[in-house]
């Protein structure tokens, strides 16, 4: 038997449901027809009346979410594409994420972003948001990258009593597969080494990071021991497994597939070029799409983001140097 | 026949109790508005004065139809109704003068508070945006198997004109929620006419599109408004779903204590809609022998003295130390970036 990263998400949400009524899920077509994507496939059936179709209105979808929180439910908002999220942004961090704040009334809610890019999709159906909503203080924002983190961090992002940004890859939805779910998990908030190695630090997230660990197989048949790590969640983010891992390599490259400006690449460049400025012996160097919205053709698109390829090259230079 | 004219006394006994009891609530919150002006005006308050002169009716006879277990988002100006739904006069001093024992401590001001788990949400400046929320704790209400409770949500003209307002209407349709949404049409937008703010005859036609029940006043008769609201209120909680409550008045200040409303329209002022709705509710309270002159002169110095004794008390809170602010957003504390340890710990 397998699991795939989408199964997991759907899993997570079955289990959610079943072990917490106050957990329901809102969103558009998420109901009998079991979301575009199929990640709450026959939940609605399985939990009636707490799987709930949602008018295409972004912005009422998360300030329910926000309402129902507030008189202690669980909600699990899912956007039917992380892009979609843009009418729902006011309400994010502008409501959500002052709440606890402002009031000291938790905001326990859960907003599933489909993320980032596959051929084909273009400019409004690809996109990776999770440094924008990481910018606005009152949110923890997820990037699952593996099919056990998907299910289990986001049984973690239901039950913590903040709104968590959850950003699952869709180009992981159908490709990545596990033997099982996990029956235990690392804490959230910690990074996590995804391959041990001594001569270049490779920090990502997301689906980058099997581009990542596809480089570092590629560099060691060549004499490199390239070490990887998984964020796993950008915020917070777990600096100090980055900084130790650049204590042991020297070298550091970021990869994201957001856009480069004051991104997760920058930030963890910043912190430590200012935290572990002595650790590095060359520049820290970083790699993301090209600044420009995200391209419909399968031509342009693979060249947009980084790829196994310009990640490699980039490893390269950094090993030369 | 007895009984059926005792119980239209016993009617009309119930009314006037309301009036009156509305009516105070209206001084009370006209006395708090001065004194936060006056305050104002003294340098005494950081950030801006919003006040609700010539919105009291309206805005009392929501908070009175409201029950203990209801939700209710008040917007800018609605001083009345948050007392009449039973915020102390000190939660608003305190707001104001930023007391760290305020329910916002210092890290929201002025009409930017509440206590949300009472039912009683704190605004966002972003206008319309509370109304999928108080849709959202009727949705959570409807989960947990409680009946009987309404939501209410306060907006102005406005807001109509905000995304927030149509999507939150429509999925309170949809969703045939007890939504009670009242709209104060005070006639301008800050400084925008209602001309430049909607093209309908009627703000009621905007329910219309939605199938929401729409109900029309006159904002400056307190009379009509405790009829009108109350009857959405009922119809809300009898199953009627959304019902929307739009009220004609003016604003008799300026939008902020900055703001000397010079743009006002001096006919709107000396027209029916520019009245004050606490002198035509005196006027008419001394018409019906429900209270003489004596009486309101003593209903303004009770209210006065509450003002005052509220302020005394207040003026001696300490305000927020920022030595002692945790700089922690988040509820789980192990996993906030900023978190500065545990010295302030006010729960």
């Amino acid at each position: 038997m397998s699991i795939t990263y989408l199964e997991a998400i759907r899993e997570a949400q079955a289990k959610a449901l079943a072990d917490d009524p106050r957990v329901f899920i809102y969103g558009q077509d998420v109901g009998a027809f079991g979301g575009a994507f199929k990640a709450t496939k026959n939940l609605a059936q399985e939990f009636p009346g707490r799987v709930i179709d949602s008018p295409i209105s972004e912005d009422a979808m998360v300030g329910a979410a926000i309402g129902a929180a507030i008189e202690g439910m669980r909600p699990i908002v899912e956007m039917q594409f992380a892009d979609f999220s843009t009418p729902g942004f006011n309400q994010i961090i502008n409501h959500a994420a002052t709440l606890y704040w402002r009031t000291q009334t938790p905001c326990p809610i859960t907003i599933r972003l489909p993320s980032g890019g596959t051929s084909g999709s273009g400019p409004f159906h690809s996109q990776s948001m999770e440094a924008i909503y990481a910018h606005y203080p009152g949110v923890i924002v997820m990037t699952p990258a593996t099919v056990e983190d998907a299910y289990s961090m986001l049984l973690e992002a239901v039950a913590i009593d903040d709104p968590v940004i959850f950003c699952e890859h869709k180009y992981l939805y159908y490709h990545l597969k596990a033997e099982k779910l996990p029956t235990e998990a690392m804490p959230v908030g910690k990074a996590r080494i995804a391959r041990a190695g001594r001569d270049l630090t490779i920090v990502a997230y997301s689906a980058m990071l099997h581009e990542a660990l596809a480089v570092a197989e590629e560099l060691s048949t060549e004499g490199n021991e390239i070490e990887v790590v998984d964020l796993r969640t950008i915020k917070p983010l777990d600096t100090d497994t980055v900084m130790a891992s650049v204590a042991r390599t020297g070298r550091l490259l970021c990869v994201g597939e957001a856009w480069p400006w004051g991104g997760v690449t920058a930030e963890v460049i910043a912190r430590v070029a200012t935290e572990g400025f002595g650790l590095l012996d060359v520049p820290p160097q970083r790699l993301n799409a090209k600044d420009t919205p995200i391209p419909y053709h399968p031509n342009l698109w693979s060249t947009h983001r980084p790829t196994a390829r310009s990640i490699a090259a980039a490893a390269r230079n950094l090993l030369r140097s | 026949m007895l009984q059926t004219v005792e119980s239209r006394e016993s009617v009309g006994s119930t009314l006037r109790d309301e009036y009156l009891k509305a009516f105070r609530f209206m001084i009370l919150s006209r006395v708090l508005d001065e004194k936060l002006a006056s305050l104002y005006r003294g340098g005494k308050i950081h950030g801006g004065v919003f006040l609700g002169k010539g919105q009291e009716a309206l805005s009392v006879a929501l908070g009175l139809a409201l029950h203990k277990g209801d939700v209710y988002a008040p917007l800018i100006r609605d001083g009345a109704g948050r007392l009449a739904f039973g915020e102390p006069v000190v939660d608003a001093l305190r707001t104001y003068l930023g007391s760290a024992l305020g329910p916002m401590r210092g890290r929201d001001g002025n009409v930017h508070r509440g206590r949300p788990r009472e039912g009683y949400l704190a605004m966002i400046s972003h206008l319309g945006a509370m109304i999928s929320v108080v849709n959202g704790t009727l949705m959570a209400k409807r989960f947990k198997k409680i009946t009987g409770a309404v939501g209410a949500a306060c907006i102005g003209e406005g807001a109509t004109s905000t995304g927030a307002f149509h999507e939150a209407i429509n999925q309170a349709a949809v969703e045939k929620l007890p939504l009670v949404l009242v709209i104060a049409n005070n006639h301008y937008a800050y400084s925008t006419p209602s001309s430049r703010q909607f093209a309908c005859s009627n703000l009621t036609n905007k329910a219309a599109g939605y199938g929401v029940t729409a109900h029309h006043i006159d904002g400056t008769d307190l009379l009509a408004c405790l009829n009108t609201v109350s009857t959405a209120v009922k119809q809300a909680r009898e199953g009627g779903g959304p019902q929307m409550v739009v009220a004609k008045l003016l604003r008799l200040c300026g939008h902020g204590e900055h703001d000397d409303a010079h743009y006002i329209d001096p006919r709107l002022k000396h027209s029916p809609v520019g009245r004050d709705c606490i002198k035509v509710a005196e006027e008419y309270l001394l018409q019906q022998t429900w209270a003489d002159a004596a009486a309101i002169q003593h209903m303004r110095q009770d209210a006065v003295q509450k003002v005052d004794d509220a302020l005394t008390i207040v003026q001696r809170e300490p305000t927020p130390d920022p030595y002692r602010e945790n700089w922690c957003a988040l509820a789980s504390r192990h996993l906030s970036e900023g978190f500065e340890g545990p010295a302030n710990e006010i729960q």
